[in-house]
């Protein structure tokens, strides 16, 4: 009794894993794609990454696939959670390559993650076009890792925009000289910190306040208190996304009166209008998109109609357009063969929604968005290393 | 030494050897899970040797590890890489000693709160000296590949199954177990059980210390969320005690199975594996209590009580 039991279990096991096993149509492309669905990283991962997967895959299948020599063929993705850990991204990445033998890998999600996956898409050839990556070390990372590129830009060209828009805003009289600035004690906004204070003295300015939090930090009042104290006429924070909506509440508590007001990551998210409504009028934040543009409103409109969520106004159509990068690449080569895919990726310029993507000899994007603002309920892009579609900055009006 | 150990020792050299030689004839596919067993192997043996007898729960892996990956992402590009890793298990024995001086006379959840807290503190340290130089994460650009990785592994797994094997031998050894087994009764047989648990939890400090130091090659970037990522020190403690604690051999046949376990969960139900991991978690705890150790040593005995 006990053995025919086992035996049923045994049975019912296999039949589960044989029904979980995707069917494999004759034809397809078997795309990869890895990253994460917990940890960490996952909400970000939920709004910027996964999304834009499911609608490359619903965009190229309603087009019939992709033309490879001739032959149109459906993509089949195969999906991994990489529990936002850098020793699941590597499993993941090599089971791909070598169990899946899949045609082509998406680049994961995040720098960290990212760089993580890097020897083994270099082991095996195949070609990375990063989406959320952000570095200063492009050259020598692309010395290593020779199919790896770049493209959402690093610290110092974002630094650099932000400093330019606080420029242009001094010199046409709308702000003074006195910039308050703090930053989330953790990677991201330490290194950005780190980039903007010479830039910022460089350009005149007179930061005269200045401190960092730690990361997750629930009651950031003290901050917000103490740069109003300081009575500047710009505030920036280098914020992660749960302090960028904490900030922006406390500024609204004391009534912080800057004529600039920049929080980083999060602020080009759908949500933080959703949050702060007609609030968010004239704030700043890392990122951008050429939001007027009808290739962004076309994406846009797809990308809700297909996941049932807004894309963001940074990373999520930075991420679509790399996936657009392979397809294109791989047409334009006409062939699976990585090295070629990899080879015209490098030799080409790709038409996709954030515009045209053309990767230097260091296989780097230089035309990236750096700062973008709320205006009348869209986040639009008002600086960028060299897009087109930036719009005028405006003063930040007084908070309602 | 008996001719059981003899036979015992040549049994491990044979499986050290063939283990050394999987990158050779396995798929690159199996490297990669071959580097996570002997990543799992390693922390969980050198776990078990402290929390094994003393049955003090530590939950500080992940705050050695973390603090071994930074070694080498500060050091790579001042020191040769080979005097990294002694640099690392130095500075793990160190920490773990001060750690231990202060906790170790705690006891039970004391101890366990302790050491959960202490990665957090450790990556707090860490991230709030990276703010006053105005760096973030740290790049580890070598020509290390996964057999590398691998072999040195594999080379610190039998490091610590001689050091475990010979501690277990030695007076060390035998006061610890007789803490484990009643603390009042060990002082007042004359032992210094303070100064005993202090000595050996440096041995599991050094040691996650030198696989930090050995893997942050593999992530190439070291950040402190993802250095000190807790999730380690759980895995770590699951796996020992899937395998059982009451030998050396224990941690190692619970790392395999689980290793297999997740990958299988991992590719199968990309979507639901923390469900699944969680299942698997409860039939192991009330299927198998004393781990794998406790089920092979009860057939053991089933075994030789039908022979008798």
């Amino acid at each position: 009794m006990k053995r025919r039991t086992l035996m049923h279990l045994a049975a019912a096991a296999v039949a589960i894993a044989a029904a979980a096993a995707p069917a494999l149509a004759q034809d397809a492309l078997r795309i990869g794609a890895v990253g994460p669905k917990t940890g960490p990283l996952a909400g970000g991962g939920a709004v910027t990454f996964w999304p834009n997967v499911q609608l490359w895959a619903a965009d190229v299948n309603a087009r019939g696939g992709i033309n490879v020599g001739g032959t149109m063929r459906p993509v089949e993705i195969v999906e991994y959670d990489d529990q936002t850990n850098p020793g699941e991204t590597i499993k993941a990445v090599q089971r791909l390559a070598t169990e899946d033998q899949v045609d082509f890998i998406l680049a994961p999600y995040s720098t960290g993650l990212n760089l993580a996956a890097a020897p083994i898409f270099d082991r095996f050839g195949y070609p990375m076009v990063t989406h959320t990556a952000t570095t200063d070390k492009v050259a020598e990372l692309s010395a290593q890792f020779p199919n790896m590129f770049f493209s959402l830009g690093g610290a110092q060209g974002i630094a650099t925009g932000v400093v330019e828009v606080l420029t242009g805003l001094r010199d046409r009289g709308d702000i003074g000289n006195r910039v308050a600035m703090v930053n989330v004690a953790d990677a991201f906004g330490i290194e950005l910190a780190g980039a903007a204070r010479p830039q910022l003295e460089a350009a005149g300015f007179e930061i005269v306040y200045e401190t960092s939090y730690p990361l997750g930090t629930q009651d950031l009042s003290p901050i917000m208190k103490g740069a109003v104290a300081a009575t500047p006429d710009a505030f920036v924070a280098w914020s992660y996304p749960p302090d960028t909506f904490a900030l922006t509440e406390q500024a609204v508590i004391e009534n912080l009166a800057v004529g600039a007001f920049f929080t980083a990551v999060g602020t080009s998210f759908p949500g933080y209008a959703g949050r702060f409504a007609a609030q968010a009028e004239g704030v700043l934040g890392v990122g951008g998109v050429h939001a007027d543009g009808a290739a962004f409103q076309e994406y846009a409109a797809r990308h809700e109609a297909v996941t049932g969520a807004k894309p963001d106004f940074w990373a999520s159509a930075m991420t679509y357009s790399t996936f657009q990068v392979l397809e294109q690449a791989i047409e334009g080569a006409g062939t699976t063969d990585r090295a070629a895919v990899a080879q015209y990726i490098k030799d080409n310029a790709f038409e996709t929604v954030i515009g045209t993507l053309d990767y230097d000899e260091n296989n780097n994007n230089p035309a990236f968005w750096t700062v973008g603002q709320w205006q009348g309920g869209v986040f639009k892009g008002v600086a960028s290393t060299g897009r087109e579609g930036a719009v005028d900055v405006v003063v930040k009006p007084a908070w309602q | 030494m008996t001719a059981t150990e003899w036979r015992d020792l040549g049994l491990a050299l044979v499986v050290l050897v063939v283990a050394a030689g999987l990158p050779f004839f396995g798929t690159p596919y199996y490297l990669t899970l071959g580097v996570t067993i002997a990543m799992y192997a390693v922390l969980a043996t050198s776990w078990a040797l402290f929390s094994g007898p003393t049955h003090y729960i530590s939950l500080a892996t992940a705050a050695f590890f973390g603090l071994g990956t930074y070694v080498t992402a500060v050091g790579i590009d001042h020191l040769p890489y080979w005097l990294l890793l002694p640099i690392a298990g130095v500075i793990g024995a160190v920490v773990a000693g001060l750690v231990g001086l202060a906790t170790l006379r705690l006891s039970g959840v004391y101890f366990v709160i302790f050491t959960l807290g202490l990665a957090e503190f450790i990556r707090q340290v860490i991230t709030w000296a990276q703010n006053l130089m105005g760096t973030r994460g740290l790049y580890v650009l070598t020509d290390l590949g996964e057999r590398e990785i691998y072999w040195q592994l594999l080379g610190l797994a039998a490091l610590v199954f001689l050091g475990g094997w010979l501690i277990g031998r030695s007076r060390l050894g035998f006061a610890l177990r007789i803490i484990g087994d009643d603390e009042e009764v060990a002082r007042h047989s004359g032992i210094d059980t303070a100064r005993a648990k202090v000595m050996l939890f440096m041995v599991p400090g050094a040691v996650a210390s030198i696989t930090g130091a050995i893997i942050a090659p593999r992530y190439v970037y070291i950040e402190p969320a993802l250095a000190f990522a807790p999730i380690l020190s759980f895995t770590v403690v699951i796996m020992a005690l899937l395998g059982g604690t009451g030998r050396l051999w224990g941690p190692l046949v619970g790392v395999i199975p689980f290793t297999f376990l997740t990958e299988w969960v991992a590719r199968w139900f990309p979507n639901q594996s923390t469900l699944v991991m969680g299942l698997a978690f409860l039939v192991i705890v009330f299927l198998l209590p004393k781990g794998f150790v406790g089920l092979i040593d009860g057939a053991r005995a089933r075994a030789r009580g039908a022979f008798a």
